[in-house]
């Protein structure tokens, strides 16, 4: 059973540059993908203001009765987030690997324009790979 | 403490010996430095065939410097003259300076006499590139090309020389291959030779 069903990253000012679908529970169309991107970036902005603790960086998982969503925010205001089974384990360290590897891949390919969508081979490649080596850990537990 | 006051302090920065110092750079500094080479490069043309020229042309300057800064540290001031002398040195000598490590594979080209292959399965200037399906087999291993002819030409061998991806059976990545084609004259001078 795969316990990833998605990843989204998303440019600084809410657009979607990046959207992955993994496994069949929750799949959605490209505009469907595109709302929620948006409407999570409104939402972990919001979320930012409403804290009750100064200097809040926002939602880092959303904990829902079918999913969780784990958020990572880059300094640069890039978002990573995915979507997977609930209680599923490990993914902070998924997520920063997954930024490792856009700084790598993505910003480092003369050909990426910043803030469009990424359409790197290379990415992809070592994207599945690190969501592959993910799926054998937890078969592991 | 040991060794206190057997360094010889050097009053003048220019009688202190030149050490070879820590030879590496950044990787990811060079990756960006690189990119930021083709993105230049890339505004300045219009068509791929001569961003190509434009990289490989960098190259060449990298190439003829490098040259002359190998054969005096390396080789003693000497130079190689014979044909295979000059393609392994700089299969292993120029490669494992530039990109720390020998290249994959030095080949003699199976249909012509004056090509040869130096391959390499993932080249450094590549490793973080993804070539865009519209720019077809553009190369950003022209670069590593130009300064291949950049060292051959100074040597004395003309050559042209250029970067393919090759595919690799079983493999997601192609290779890329550097083929050198040298001039007439070259290889004439060789037959001469002996």
């Amino acid at each position: 059973m795969a316990a990833i069903y998605s990843l989204y990253i998303i440019n600084k000012s809410g657009g979607l540059i990046f959207y992955k679908d993994y496994g069949s529970a929750g799949r959605m169309d490209t505009n469907d993908s595109l709302r929620v991107a948006s409407l999570w970036h409104s939402m972990h902005a919001i979320s930012q203001q409403l804290s009750p603790i100064a200097g809040c960086s926002g939602v880092e998982l959303l904990e829902a009765d079918t999913f969780d969503l784990h958020c990572f925010q880059s300094l640069t205001g890039t978002k990573f987030f995915v979507v997977c089974e609930p209680g599923t384990q490990h993914m902070e360290s998924l997520l920063k690997y997954i930024y490792e590897l856009y700084t790598d891949f993505v910003l480092k390919n003369p050909f990426y324009e910043m803030e469009m969508p990424i359409r790197c081979e290379l990415f992809d490649i070592n994207l599945a790979q690190a969501v592959q080596k993910e799926r054998v850990a937890l078969l592991g537990r | 403490m040991i060794g206190v006051g057997k360094i010889k302090q050097y009053s003048n920065v220019l009688e202190r010996p030149l050490s070879k110092g820590k030879q590496e750079v950044s990787l990811s500094a060079f990756a960006f430095l690189f990119s930021e080479l083709v993105q230049y490069n890339q505004t300045q043309v219009d068509n791929i065939a001569e961003l190509e020229r434009r990289l490989e042309d960098a190259g060449y300057a990298v190439g003829a410097r490098v040259l002359e800064l190998f054969c005096h540290r390396e080789k003693g001031n000497r130079r190689e003259t014979r044909l295979l002398g000059i393609l392994s040195f700089v299969h292993s000598t120029i490669w494992k300076v530039l990109f720390g490590k020998v290249a994959d594979s030095l080949e003699k080209g199976t249909e012509h006499e004056d090509e040869y292959m130096i391959s390499e399965k993932e080249l450094l200037v590549n490793r973080f590139i993804s070539i865009p399906k519209d720019m077809g087999a553009f190369n950003c291993g022209a670069f590593v090309a130009g300064i291949v002819r950049g060292v051959l030409d100074n040597a004395g061998f003309p050559a042209v020389v250029t970067a393919h991806f090759v595919p690799v059976e079983g493999q997601q990545r192609p290779r890329t291959t550097i083929l050198i084609k040298f001039a007439e004259e070259v290889l004439a001078r060789e037959a001469r030779l002996g």
